[in-house]
């Protein structure tokens, strides 16, 4: 049988010259994967959007767990977003969304 | 849990609201520890008021001093005026005159090598042998790589994965900090690790490069600006007073 891929989820904020759109920031994201690791890597991250929070300034995606430090670093080198200078910030990191949103509220 | 520590975190120091929105940003991304480069004439006021606003951000603030000097006595000259003024010294090594001194030199607590012009990075096996044998480390800054595009920054990718095993190899410890200059540049230290692995680094390494190194170097250098300190290894406990 097939295993499952585990997943992990990441809540990312942006801080940006203009508040982005959530869809500015994860392609912004997916162009920074993109640029370090190619269409191989992308294709291996799996990254998608799956959530927004717009209340909070934040969006989940998700990736891959095997992929996880190559996302974070793509994530940490993005510095547009939208055609502005900008930076992206991971907030919490958690293996399933309810443990994800316990960590965002407390931090 | 791990204290993190930025040891190159460079806000404009003459504008005082930009500093402060920095030294908050360090404090909001996890950091426990900020280094801020100050020019050697840095007035006692200036000190403690950088001191006075990282401690409201519930912060540790360590001096620090970047020398570029030009030649290996010149080096000489700036260590013995400040070693005993600033907490952490790193040397801006672009000559290989420079490098080889300040790395045997037990006074330098971190070498610094050129992000522009990897020529004059001279971080090569015999740099790494002399300062195994002292106290440096070898200091590497993210915000270049974050800044830098294509070719440039591939360039600098391949130098950095060469040091980083070289200063493995070697048992040289090495530290990673931001050398930031704008807070677009400032990461969590969770990120910079994660950085750290484009040059082979491990997360474990890039952890500890991140904390426990910059830590240790802060708090060696307080041991020994210390009014007890003697030598190494020796220290004043308590003094007898005669009735």
């Amino acid at each position: 049988m097939l295993k499952r891929e585990k997943r992990r989820y990441l809540a990312l904020t942006a801080v940006c010259e203009q508040p982005p759109s959530e869809e500015a920031v994860l392609n912004a994201v997916q162009a920074s994967v993109h640029t370090l690791f190619g269409e191989y890597g992308a294709s291996k991250a799996n990254l998608r959007l799956i959530k927004k929070r717009p209340e909070k300034e934040q969006i989940v995606v998700c990736c891959s767990h095997k992929a996880l430090e190559q996302v974070r670093a793509a994530i940490a080198s993005t510095t547009v977003i939208d055609g502005k200078a900008g930076a992206i910030h991971v907030l919490g990191v958690s293996g399933t969304l309810k443990a994800l949103s316990k960590k965002t509220e407390t931090n | 849990m791990r204290r993190f520590a930025d040891l190159n975190l460079r806000p404009p120091i003459e504008d005082m609201n930009k500093t402060e929105s920095m030294v908050k940003k360090a404090s909001e991304l996890g950091y426990s520890l900020v280094a801020i480069p100050l020019p050697s004439n840095t007035s006692k006021e200036q000190v403690s008021q950088l001191r006075h606003l990282c401690k409201e951000e519930k912060m540790d603030f360590a001096t620090r001093v970047t020398f570029a000097p030009r030649n290996s006595n010149e080096l000489l000259q700036n260590l013995r005026r400040y070693r005993r003024k600033f907490e952490v010294i790193a040397v801006r090594c672009d000559t290989k005159d420079v490098a080889r001194q300040a790395a045997k030199d037990r006074r330098v607590d971190l070498l610094q090598f050129s992000v522009t012009s990897l020529r004059k990075r001279f971080f090569d096996e015999a740099e790494a042998e002399l300062a195994s044998q002292a106290l440096a480390s070898l200091e590497i800054e993210l915000a270049p790589l974050l800044q830098l595009t294509s070719s440039s920054r591939v360039r600098l990718l391949s130098r950095l994965r060469k040091e980083v095993a070289t200063a493995t190899r070697f048992h040289v410890p090495v530290t990673v900090a931001s050398g930031a200059t704008d807070e677009l540049l400032m990461r969590g230290p969770h990120d910079y690790a994660a950085l750290t692995t484009l040059f082979d680094m491990k997360l474990p390494s890039a952890l500890g490069a991140l904390s426990d190194n910059p830590w240790t170097i802060v708090e060696r250098n307080r041991k020994k600006l210390s009014a007890d300190y003697v030598a190494p290894g020796i220290r004043v406990v308590g003094k007898r007073t005669d009735a």
